[in-house]
This record gives C-alpha cells, structure tokens and sequence, in this order.
C-alpha cells in the first residue's frame, strides 16, 4: 500500500521521469532492432553521449546560477580546435590555450555579475568570439586529436560499454560535488536565493567565478572527448551543442531558475537526446526530422512534468 | 539647453545612434569619404528585416524575465519557403503567398503560446523547441528549393526613392506606430506592466494571458513577413537565411535600450542599433580583417555594449 | 547608560542617506548583554536601516561602532558582523527554497564542512527548532521550498539561534513574529526571554506593541531616523508608546464612528462566496456598502477566499458568485502591488486606463488628473506623482495601492491585509476613506490580522483551515470570540 503511494506520489514520479524517459526510448529501440542490444550496438548508438552529456552538465553549472550559456556549443568548438591542433603539435602550448579558455569563462562569470549583466546576450556576443577564434586557429576543418585521447575515447572496456561508464563517473563525480558538498550547497543556493548567500556573507562574486570556471572546464572536457571520436576537429564541429546542452538539462528534471537542477538527471537527459538519432534512423524517418524530433521529445517530457505539477499542486 | 542634452543622454536608445555614427565616421574616414552614401542605402536595405524581428522580439523581452523568442529564424526560414513553393515566381499568386506567409506566423505563435500556456513550459524552452520542429517542417517542406520570387515582389523590395530602400520607409513606418502601441496604448501599457510584475499585473486588472498570447503571436507574424521579404530581396528562400537573426534580433533590442530585465521597451533605439550591427561588419569588412576577426569583433562589441549599457536587473 | 565596554555593540552617531532621504540622522544605540531591547517606529523611522547597519548589510554613511567596546576598524561586513556573533533575521525570509532545512543551516555555518556535515547540520537545526518551537513538525530533510511560509519563518528564526564555532552574542529579529501565528508567536517570545536569561541580547522590532511592552527590557522609540525615546519597557504603557512615536491617540474617533449602526441586509447582496474547504454550503455573503472583515489565524484560506472572488468577478465560478466590478489592495506589495519601473502616477492609474482611453490612446491628461486628484484625497506624500514609486516610503507606497483601487471602478474592493507594517498615522488616515467610500455605497471585504482593524468592520467572518467557522455581526465581535474561533479543534 504505501508503496503505491510513494509510486504514485508526484515527487517521486517527477524524479524518476528522466530515467524512465531514457528507458522507454531505449525499449523502443530494442524492440525496433534488437540488434542494438548489443554491446556493439550500445557502444555505437551513445558514443557521442560522452560529449554532450560534459556539455549538458557545463550548462547545468550556469542554469545553476540562474543563468543560461548560449555560446557553449561554439565554445566546445573551439576546445575540440585548440586539442587538434595546439593540443597535439606543443602540449605545453596546448594546456596553457585550454587553461586560458577556462579563465575566460571565469572572467564572464565576473563580468556578469559585476554588471548585472544579462546572461544570455553576453553569452550570445560571446559565441561569436569562441567561433572567431577557432576559425583563426582552424580555417579549414583538419587537424588531429592527440593519441592519448583517441585511446582513451577508444577504449574498450569489459561488459559494460565505454560512454556508460564515462557517462556514470561524470554522474557521479558532479553529484558528489554538487549536490552532497557542503559548498556545492551553498552554489546552488545562490540559484535559490541569492541575497540569503549574501546576507550569510558568501562572496556571489566568486561563486560566479567558480560556476562559469566549472562551466568552462566541462566545456574543455567536451571539445576534448569529441575529438577523441571524431580524430579531427571543425569550427563548427559544435555548433549544435547550445541546443543540446540546454535540453539535456531540462530533460534531466532541471528547473529553469531558483537552482534545482540534477547532476545525475542532466546526463541521463543527454543520453536520451543522444538516442533520438538512432531512434529516427530506426524507425526510418528522414533526417530532415532529428531536430523536429529532439524538439517533440522536449515537448512531450514537459508536457508530462506539467502534467506533474498540476497534480502535485 | 544642457536639460535638453541631459534628458536626451538619459534615453539609453541615444546610444545606439551614436555607435552608429562613430562606426560610420570611422568607415568613411578610412576610405577617405567614398562610397559614404553608398553605404548609408545598403546598411537601411539590410536592417530593415533586423527591424522588423527586432520589433517583435523587443514587445515578448519587454514582457519579463524569461520572456525570448528563439523561434524567430525557423519563422523566417518556414514562411520563406512556404510563399516561395506556393508562388512559384507568379506574380498573381503574390496574394496567396502573403496569406500563406502570415498564416505560417500565426501558427508558429500560437503554438508557442500554446506551449507557453497550456503546458507552463518557460518561453525559452517552449520557443526553442517549436523551433526544432518548425525548423524540421521548413526543410523538409523545402529541401532542394530553388525558385525565384515573383517579380513583382523582388522588385518592391530592392526599390528605392533617391538612394532610400522603399521597404526601409515602410519600416520606419511600421516601427512609429508600434512605438505608439508600446507608449500609448492599453495594450503596451500592458506588456510593460506584465514585464515589471505578472502577478501584480494580474491583481490589477490586467488580463496577462491574453497580453502574452498577443505578444507571442505577434512576433512570430513579424518574421514570417520578415522571411518572406527577405526572400523576395534575396532572389529566393533558404533553409539558413534566418540563421543570423537570432542573434540579431535579441542584440538589436539590448543594444536599442530596451531593458532585459522586462518592463521598459523601446521602439526608436532598434533602428539605431539594427543600423549600427551592419555598419559594424561593414567597417570591419572595409578594414580588410579576416573573417575569425570579424566575428571576434562583432561578438566582443556586442559585449562591450552590454557591458556599458549594463547594470540593469537581469534574469539570466 | 552602562559602562564602556560592557555593551554588546555601540553606535555613535550613525547617519545614512539615501539620495535627498535621511533614512537615519545621527543614532545612538547600544546593546547590553542580556538584554532585550525593544525598537519601535513608524514605517521610514530607520528601523530597519539601522538593523542593516548592525547586520553589516549597509555601510553606514558616518558615525562610529563598537563591538564589545572596542572600535571597529575599516569595513564593517556581514562576514565581521559573524565573526562578532551578531545575527539577523531580516523582515523578508531568507532562505534558499531550493535547499533542504539541513543546507540552510550550512549556508550561515560554513564551519559544517567535511564528512559527515548533513548529519551535523541537520541535528544542529532540528535541535534549534525542537527548542523554541516545540512540535514544529519540520524535518531536516525537508526542501524549504515546500514549507508553509510560517514554518519557513521558524526554521529561519531558529537558524539565527544556533550555534556552531563563534559565540552567540546578539540576534536582531525584524517583525519575526509577522508570519507565525498565535501560538508559535507566543514559544517564539517565551524562549527570547529564556535566551535573554541566559545571557544572549536581543533586538526586537515589532508593530504589536504588546510584543515590545511585555517582553523587551528596554524601549527605543524611533521617529524620522532618530532616536526620541528610550526607556525602560517599565516606562511605557501602550497609549504613551503610541505617542511616543509621534501619533496621539484616536482610538476614541474610531469609538465614535462605531455607534452609525446599519441594518445587515437592506442593501442587496453583491459578493456571495463558499470557500473552496466550505463542507457545508456556509457562505461570506457582502451587500452593498458594508465593510467585511475576514479573520482568524494568518493564512487559513483568507487570501485564497479573496483571490477566489477576485477571479470570479472576470470569469464566472461554481461557489462564488460577484455582482460588481472588483479591485484589490494587495498587502504584500512588492509581490503584488508595485510596478517597480513606474511613477507614482503610472501605479495609481493602471487599474482605470480604460476610462482614460480616447480615439484608442492612453490621454495623459486624464492620467495626470487622477494622480493629482488623489495625490490631495489620501495625501501622498511625494512632491510630484511623476516620481518613481519606490522614492515612497512603505505607507505612502500603500496608499498609492489604495488609490489604485478606491480611484478605480470597482464596486468591490477587496483588501488582502493591507496594513501590514504600515504606520499607525497612515492607517487612521486609510479608515476614514474606507469608511467614507462605505457610506456612497462601495463594498469592502477585509482580510486582517489585527483584531483592532476588525472594529471598523460591518460583519466578521472567522476563518480556520480554509473554512468559515464562526460569523459575528459588530454587536457579538470580541477579541475573545474571534481567538476562541480561531484555535477551536474540530470535534
């Protein structure tokens, strides 16, 4: 009986839509080619999960403050440019130019918050800069990942595929961070009420500063593991990723303001949305439709967490 | 007189015009005063489709925190395509493709406003997603789209009177009148109201619902007329030609002294900035700098304006 | 006064400026240890600026402070106001409502690190509130976000009161007893005494007198950002308090309008509403031109009955039924009152914009001659209605929401407490008008928590749980009646 309820209770079913979005999709799969339940096949449909889900969680940290990122698409972009090339012909260089992207999120996290700033349009502005800069680095689609990523991208563990593993330990290392550290709890109350942490005496310049830096960080992460998978690197090679790493948290039970947000539901929301292509491929729907179709999966996971609410209410 | 300077400086859309005249001093001054005029008529041609999305864009951030529509682009790039197809380049079809132009609007914005509504989806989230699916109609509706526009149309949109782009008249036009809705009338006084405060605004009369819906609805009609002339001006619809006015139309508003925070919108400074974004790429372009400086700059101005402007109460 | 050194804090000559507005003008105050000291004002007396001052939250423009009778030297910050165990509980919560009750109580002790932290905090609070608030019924573990608002005010008084590595030497409590009801109140102020016993001092600012009389030790009485009386609670009695802060006594007018007696029901019935909790079909039932207050504990379905009417004016409701356009005066006004960006003018005039519309345009003349003309009838105090309505203070921005309403054409106008920290010299002035605008045949219903207010009332409605429980013409309204309706237990 009480199990029912605690089933039925709209708390629990509104923690456990993420998964069971991700699971139900991945049903559908099966049962569409289940072929695909495979290692192989699990290997193949989420290796670009690693990725998106580093920018997915990048995201979260910035929605964590309230605030929203529209350039880390071509901010990973970039990464993925500095990696191919700085990266792999002078490491030293290579690490000095992705600690210098790092310190330049930080620097917009201040900057944000010494003016007031409106994050998106900073954010927006900046997604030029990330762009220009790769297109100065990389004019041409080219270059080379570094072995050592390629390896590790390439790694073929035991049972369970790579991109789960890598997707749990991101999961898991954020969460532990996040959600369980005493300071982490403090970040997030600077999404809930940040005049509270001012008031207590935190510094909200420098929880700025360190969210935007763990933005810019994953961000890193990102660029870095996408290479991995795709040997070379393109300006433009991320573009999309702003889209998806915006979804990825909202699909992973993150609000849109006020702080709540879900480490562990962030990077299911970014398997899931991975899944959608090899969904659409398997169902043989055009690709002129991916989009549409990551845009329905969106609608559709709000529509029932609306669904959610009214009832909780 | 210093009053009048003072209460003029105190406007925030001044600003726009002045970045506008400095960027387009510094142009003419390096290329040693030709092509000034030349380039005044060109940068009116292209801000006139900023304007309009900006317009649009400005009524929905004025509506309040949170309040954007990143549906804008997929608009642009569904109505192109749909009036291109149906007109096929006949001019006794132009009709038909207006209508079909502004129906495609209107069923963008209110299945945003319906998303926004009826499933409480934040309008960020709700406009980002109608635009996958939007976009995802747009192409596969004009995959392999080559067709010209109507003459009729084509020709409307690139005349001018003495250097001056027709449609830039209209614009102008168009952007009074709405800056005496916004000012003047029930509805403006509304959709600031709403922006400061939706709950007090409720609780004082304000029927919110039905000011968002128009909001919503609104800027979606106005870029699908802005994709469909741009189409006409651009000899046919692409799948990308909105792609730019995302970003543009969002910076226009900031840059025109509307505030992002919701509450205070501004029709004038949209002209201003719309003017000063393609005088920018123009200097640049002048200039001779690379195309990865380019953006650099365009991206790095846009923040230091913000950044100058700043200061505001923002949501995100 | 005692000796140098011997207080908690000092401040000499503490001054701030807001633009042109002295909010404090040259204050001296000082805490000594186990001591409750009582401060009261009206709205814009600098209560809480001062507060602030002490809490290290605003810089004060100049003057001197001392802590434990030693200068403080450079800038006084809200981390040196910790360090020197002085704490604050602000008027507005301050709560993370994303956070549980154990991570709020982190956010203030950032000592609560390392292993095993949750666990620490969460017995630290739970503790706290188990102390002052017996029976509270909060959990460590709870989001904040879904707790009521007045157990919300409990975790963060109790929050104030724990403590961790640095000494607990001064708690300053801001209106903390505003959102709590009777009972919580009454544990609230029992245990500052015990803490007060126990050697901790206390600031406590309050607009129940009753509060301040009974259980401060001593009385600063503040007018116009300085200091006009101090004494010890001993020294006051209610009517001198009130004159004190600069307001001589009127209970006697209101007494006198008390004996123009209606007949209940010769004018015909305009509000009609059955609670949505109502298990009978029991209804508040307003006619014409009466004055209707709606009592009991804070938040027990008040508001929500009001909102409830307020919406069934535009669109029509099974169990509420309204005959009349219908206006509100919100009582928390920065949620829902004020238009932050407009003037005074814009604020007065939203709700009546379709009688100002000529040829489909807002005629600015029209609006200007509303805000003048009652700018003059419920005195706004501003030099110009174009100003913007937060260069108000709290009470006249109050009166700029009466005006929206009583200016409006509503035949119906619903108050949500009103007079929630608004002065006493504001809120006589707000009775007459509502009292002069009942007799021309407007309809009022009044949601209050002061049980004075309730005298100016045609017919009280009793609420508890949601629910109607007791109605009381003027003849049968007591004090007594309404408490004993209010705490009854259902059978």
């Amino acid at each position: 009986m009480s199990l029912i309820n605690r089933v039925v209770n709209p708390k629990f079913l509104r923690s456990a839509l993420p998964a069971a979005s991700f699971v139900i999709l991945l049903t559908a799969i099966f049962y569409l080619q289940p072929r695909a339940m495979s290692y192989f096949g699990l290997n193949l449909m989420l290796q670009y999960a690693v990725p998106i889900a580093l920018a997915t969680i990048a995201q979260m940290f910035i929605l964590t403050v309230n605030d929203l990122d529209l350039s880390i698409g071509p901010f990973v972009g970039l990464t993925a440019s500095i990696g191919a090339t700085l990266l792999a012909d002078d490491p030293a260089l290579g690490v000095l130019a992705l600690v210098a992207c790092i310190a330049a999120y930080g620097a917009l996290g201040a900057l944000v918050h010494w003016r007031n700033l409106p994050s998106i349009v900073v954010t927006l502005g900046m997604s030029f800069v990330w762009l220009g800069i790769a297109v100065l680095i990389l004019p041409t689609p080219g270059g080379t990942a570094p072995a050592w990523i390629k390896a590790l991208m390439g790694l073929k563990t035991p049972w369970v595929p790579f991109p789960i593993i890598a997707a749990a330990v991101i999961a898991v290392v954020v969460h532990i961070v996040l959600m369980r550290s005493s300071y982490g709890a403090t970040l997030r109350g600077a999404g809930g009420n940040p005049r509270a942490i001012e008031r207590a005496g935190w510094s909200l310049l420098k929880i700025k500063i360190v969210m935007y830096s763990a933005a810019g960080f994953f961000g890193v992460l990102a660029g870095l593991s996408l290479i991995g998978l795709t040997s070379a690197a393109d300006a433009h090679i991320a573009d999309r990723y702003t889209l998806y790493s915006i979804a990825g948290v909202i699909l992973g039970g993150g609000e849109f303001v006020g702080g709540r947000v879900s480490p562990a539901g962030a990077v299911i929301g970014a398997l899931t949305l991975t899944l959608t292509g090899s969904f659409l491929i398997f169902l043989k729907i055009s690709p002129d439709w991916q989009i549409g179709a990551q845009g329905a999966i969106l609608i559709i996971v709000l529509a029932l967490r609306a669904l959610i609410k009214r009832r909780e209410a | 007189m210093t009053a009048i300077a003072k209460s003029i400086f105190k406007q925030r859309w001044i600003w726009s015009y002045l970045g506008m005249i400095a960027v387009w001093l510094a142009t003419v001054t390096f290329t040693g005063g030709k092509g000034g005029a030349e380039i005044i008529t060109a940068a009116l041609s292209f801000a006139t489709f900023t304007v309009i999305v900006g317009i649009g864009q400005m009524f929905v951030i004025t509506t309040g925190p949170g309040n954007v529509d990143l549906s804008i682009p997929a608009t642009i790039a569904l109505s192109g395509a749909v009036a291109m197809k149906l007109m096929g380049g006949d001019n006794s079809m132009l009709l038909i493709g207006i209508a079909a132009s502004l129906a495609c609007g209107l069923a963008v914005g209110l299945f945003n406003y319906m998303l926004i509504r009826i499933l409480r989806i934040p309008p960020i989230i709700a406009t980002l997603s109608s635009s996958f699916l939007v976009l995802s109609t747009a192409i596969s509706y004009g995959r392999g789209l080559k067709v010209k526009p109507p003459q009729l149309l084509a020709d409307f949109t690139t005349m001018q009177i003495m250097h001056v782009p027709v449609l830039a008249i209209f614009v102008v036009a168009l952007a009074a009148f709405m800056a005496v809705v916004l000012n003047r009338t029930i509805y403006g006084r509304s959709v600031s109201a709403i922006g400061q405060n939706m709950r007090a605004a409720a609780l004082a009369g304000i029927n919110v619902e039905r000011i968002r819906f128009r909001t919503y609805v609104m800027s979606a009609v106005l870029a699908s007329i802005c994709g469909f002339l741009l189409a006409g001006f651009s000899g046919g619809a692409s799948l990308n030609m909105g792609e730019e006015y995302l970003l543009a139309s969002i910076a226009v508003v900031v840059i025109g002294g509307t505030s992002v925070a919701g509450g205070q919108g501004n029709v004038a400074g949209i002209w201003g900035a719309a003017i000063f974004m393609f005088l920018l790429v123009t200097m640049l372009n002048t200039f001779g700098t690379s195309a990865g400086i380019r953006l650099i700059m365009t991206g790095l101005i846009i923040v230091a304006i913000i950044t100058i402007a700043g200061g505001d109460k923002p949501q995100r | 006064m005692s000796e140098k050194g011997e207080h908690i804090v000092a401040l000499t000559g503490a001054a701030k400026a807001y633009g042109a507005v002295r909010a404090l003008a040259g204050v001296d105050i000082a805490v000594a240890p186990g001591e409750c000291l009582g401060l009261v004002g009206h709205n814009g007396a600098g209560k809480s600026t001062l507060m602030n001052i002490l809490a290290g939250t605003i810089s004060s423009d100049s003057g001197a402070m001392e802590i434990h009778g030693a200068a403080v030297a450079g800038r006084y910050s809200v981390a040196a106001a910790n360090q020197n165990g002085i704490r604050c509980v602000f008027q507005e919560l301050s709560l993370c409502p994303n956070l549980t009750v154990a991570e709020n109580a982190q956010i203030v002790h950032p000592s609560l690190k390392g292993i095993g932290w949750r666990k620490r905090a969460e017995a630290l609070i739970v503790g706290k509130l188990d102390e002052i608030f017996p029976g509270h019924g909060v959990g460590g573990d709870d989001a904040v976000g879904d707790l009521s608002i007045g157990k919300r005010q409990m975790v963060e008084i109790a929050r104030a009161f724990t403590v961790t590595d640095r000494p607990l030497h001064l708690v300053i409590l801001d209106e903390p007893t505003s959102s709590l009801d009777a009972v919580t109140a009454g544990q609230l102020l029992r245990h500052i005494r015990e803490a007060v016993a126990g050697g901790l001092s206390c600031i406590l600012i309050s607009h129940v007198l009753g509060e301040i009389l009974d259980y401060a030790d001593r009385i600063v009485v503040m007018k116009d950002g300085k200091v006009v009386a101090e004494k010890p609670a001993t020294g006051f009695n209610r009517s001198s308090l009130v004159a004190a802060m600069g307001n001589v006594v009127q209970e006697a007018r209101i007494e006198a309008r008390l004996k123009a007696e209606k007949k209940r029901g010769e004018t015909p019935v305009v509000v009609s509403a059955i609670p949505q909790k109502q298990p009978d079909g029991r209804a508040l039932v307003a006619h014409k031109g009466e004055i209707i207050g709606l009592a009991g504990l804070a938040s027990h379905g008040q508001t929500a009955t009001l909102l409830e009417i307020y919406r069934a004016a535009s669109k029509r409701q099974v169990r509420t039924q309204v005959d009349g356009p219908v206006a509100l005066v919100a009582g928390d006004r920065q949620s829902d009152g004020i238009f932050h960006i407009w003037s005074i003018a814009r604020n007065v005039g939203i709700r009546s914009l379709r009688s100002m519309v000529r040829y489909g345009l807002i005629d600015p003349s029209a609006e200007r001659r509303m805000a003048d003309e009652w700018r003059d009838r419920i005195k706004i105090k501003t030099p110009d209605m174009d100003d913007n309505i937060l260069s108000l203070s709290g009470g006249n921005q109050q009166k700029a929401l009466f005006a929206r309403a009583l200016g409006s054409d509503a035949a119906i106008v619903l108050m949500d407490d009103p007079m929630r920290g608004v002065d006493v010299g504001t809120k006589l002035e707000v009775y007459d008008l509502i009292r002069a605008e009942a007799e021309r045949g407007r309809t009022f219903l009044w949601y209050t928590t002061e049980m004075d207010e309730l005298n100016n009332c045609d017919h009280t409605y009793v609420f508890r749980s949601g629910r109607i429980v007791a109605d009381l013409s003027r003849d049968e309204l007591t004090e007594e009646k309404v408490l004993q309706s209010s705490f009854e237990e259902t059978a």
